[in-house]
C-alpha cells in the first residue's frame, strides 16, 4: 500500500452517502462529502474522503456496507478493503 | 370561504409548509444526487432528512426501504403491480378506493389475478373472520384501507397479521396518517401506502410506501438514478431501485415542512382538534331533520376519522352542493372514488355529499355549516 493520506469511499447511492455522512458525524469522525473522482467511477455522484484511520473509519460507520474502498496517497488510487 | 374537502386535500397547508417548498425552491433547487456539486447534494440531503423523518414517523428504523411517489395511488400501484404474478389470489375489503380496486381489476384481466372483497357492516366494519373465510393457499396479498375517505371508519388491525399469515398484508393508510398514530410494528402491516398531501400537509404530487424487508417488488419505472451509471442494468438496492427519474423534490421539502408542523404540534394535539371538530360536525348534522350520517357509530372502542358523509332525505348531493358551493362551503359530492364503499353504506349509486374538517377549520366554521346545510334542508 502506498503511504497513505486519505481514505476515499464510495456508496451504491446517495442515500448511503448521506446515512453514511449522518454516522460519522454522530461518532465525530472528521470526513469530507467530494465529487466522485472520474478515474475510479463513471458516477456523476458524491464520495466521503477521510484522513482518519481504519479503525477509526470502521467504528464510525457501524458495520456499514460500503461500496468500494480506496486508499489515495496524492497521486494514485488503490482499491483495499477497509 | 368554508373548506370542508381536507379529506380530498388539506388546505389551507401550514406555515412551515410554504416555508420549506419556497426555501428549496429559492435557494436549492438542484437535482438530487445527480451531480457532484453543492445544490444537486443539498437537495439529496433534503430527500434524505424528509425520509429519514418520515420512516421514524410510522415507527421504523430502515429508511432506505421508505420509498418516495407522487400520491397514495401511485403507492399502492407499485405495491400491487409489483407484488402480484400470474394466478395469485388477494382479499380485499368492501371499503376500498378505486386505488386499490382498479389496480385489482387490471390484474385480474391482465395476470389472472383473482380477489375477494369481503363485506363490511353499513358503517363500514371488517370482520376479521371474514378475512380468514376468505384466505386461500394462493393468497399473497390482503389489502385494507385503515381509514375510510367515504365514512371515516378506522378499521381496527389488531389481529389481522395473525390471521393473514404469510400473505402480505397491504395497508392503505392515506386517510388515517397524520390523524392518528399509524405505526407498523403496531398494525404489523408488511407495505404502508400513504399520500403526503392530505394530514402530512405537504403540497400535492408526493406520497411514499414503506417495503418491509423480505418483501421483493418487480419496479413499475426504470431509469436513471444517479446510481451505476455505467451500467443499462437497473440498480437493485434501495430506495435507487424503485425511485428513478427526478423526484418531486419541492414536494418533498414541502413534506419536510409538514412534519415539522407536525411534530410542533403534537400528533395528539392534531387528534384532539380534529375529534372535536368531528362530534361537533356529526351531532350538528344528525340534529337536523332529514339529515342521514352515514357510519360515526359503532360498536365499543369503534373510531372515527373528521371525515362526515351526508344526505338529506329527497335531494340529490349534487344539488346540495351547488347550494352549498353558492354559499363559499366546499365540500364534496358523489361516490368518492369508492363505488364499493358507498354500497356498502347504501349510498350507490348517488353518493352522498362529504364534510372533512382539517385541523385549521374553526368551530364558528362548522356552526355556519351546520347552519347552511339546516337551512338547506328545510327549503
Amino acid at each position: 500500500m502506498p503511504e497513505n493520506k486519505a481514505f476515499i469511499l464510495l456508496f451504491r447511492s446517495i442515500h448511503d452517502v448521506l446515512r453514511a455522512e449522518k454516522m460519522l458525524k454522530k461518532q465525530g469522525v472528521p470526513h469530507e462529502l467530494v465529487p466522485v473522482p472520474r478515474n475510479l467511477s463513471s458516477d456523476c455522484g458524491m464520495c466521503i474522503r477521510l484522513d482518519s484511520d481504519a479503525t477509526e473509519i470502521r467504528r464510525g460507520l457501524g458495520g456499514m456496507e460500503i461500496d468500494r474502498s480506496f486508499a489515495f496517497d496524492g497521486e494514485n488510487y488503490e482499491q483495499i478493503e477497509l | 370561504m368554508i373548506y370542508l374537502d381536507n379529506a380530498a386535500t388539506s388546505f389551507p397547508k401550514p406555515a412551515q409548509t410554504i416555508e420549506y417548498l419556497n426555501s428549496f425552491v429559492t435557494n436549492i433547487g438542484g437535482n438530487p444526487g445527480r451531480s457532484g456539486h453543492t445544490l444537486s447534494l443539498e437537495a439529496a440531503r433534503v430527500i434524505f432528512e424528509t425520509r429519514e423523518k418520515l420512516t421514524a414517523f410510522i415507527g421504523m428504523t430502515d429508511s432506505e426501504r421508505l420509498i418516495f411517489t407522487q400520491n397514495g395511488t401511485e403507492s399502492l400501484n407499485m405495491a400491487l403491480l409489483g407484488l402480484l404474478r400470474e394466478g395469485d389470489h388477494v382479499v380485499t375489503t368492501r371499503m376500498e378506493h378505486n386505488s386499490v380496486m382498479r389496480p385489482l381489476e387490471f390484474l385480474s384481466h391482465e395476470r389472472a389475478v383473482s380477489y375477494t372483497a369481503v363485506p363490511c357492516s353499513p358503517e363500514g366494519f371488517l370482520d376479521i373472520d371474514d378475512i380468514r373465510v376468505a384466505l386461500r393457499k394462493n393468497t399473497a396479498a390482503v389489502v385494507i384501507n385503515h381509514g375510510s375517505n367515504v365514512t371515516g371508519t378506522v378499521q381496527s388491525l389488531e389481529g389481522v397479521k395473525d390471521a393473514v399469515g404469510e400473505a402480505v398484508l397491504i395497508v392503505d393508510a392515506c386517510q388515517t396518517i397524520g390523524c392518528m398514530p399509524v405505526d407498523m410494528e403496531t398494525i404489523r402491516a408488511d407495505i404502508l401506502c400513504f399520500s403526503g398531501h392530505k394530514s402530512l400537509f405537504s403540497v400535492q404530487g408526493v406520497g411514499a410506501l414503506y417495503v418491509r424487508s423480505g418483501i421483493e417488488l418487480t419496479p413499475l419505472k426504470f431509469g436513471g438514478t444517479g446510481s451505476k451509471s455505467e451500467s443499462i442494468q437497473h440498480p437493485t438496492f434501495l430506495p435507487d431501485r424503485y425511485e428513478c427519474g427526478t423526484p418531486n423534490t419541492p414536494g418533498i421539502a414541502s413534506l419536510l415542512g409538514g412534519l415539522t408542523f407536525i411534530e410542533k404540534e403534537g400528533l395528539g394535539t392534531i387528534m384532539d382538534r380534529k375529534q372535536a371538530l368531528r362530534r361537533m360536525l356529526v351531532d350538528g348534522l344528525r340534529a337536523i331533520p332529514g339529515v342521514e350520517v352515514y357510519g360515526h357509530k359503532g360498536p365499543e372502542g369503534a373510531s372515527f376519522l373528521a371525515t362526515a358523509a351526508f344526505n338529506i332525505e329527497g335531494r340529490l348531493p349534487s344539488d346540495v352542493g351547488y347550494e352549498l358551493n353558492r354559499r363559499s362551503m366546499y365540500v364534496r359530492i358523489g361516490l368518492h372514488c369508492a363505488p364499493m364503499a358507498h354500497q356498502t353504506v347504501g349510498t350507490f349509486p348517488n353518493g352522498s355529499l362529504r364534510a372533512s374538517p382539517g385541523y385549521f377549520t374553526g368551530e364558528d366554521d362548522i356552526r355556519a355549516f351546520v347552519e347552511a346545510v339546516r337551512e338547506i334542508a328545510g327549503e
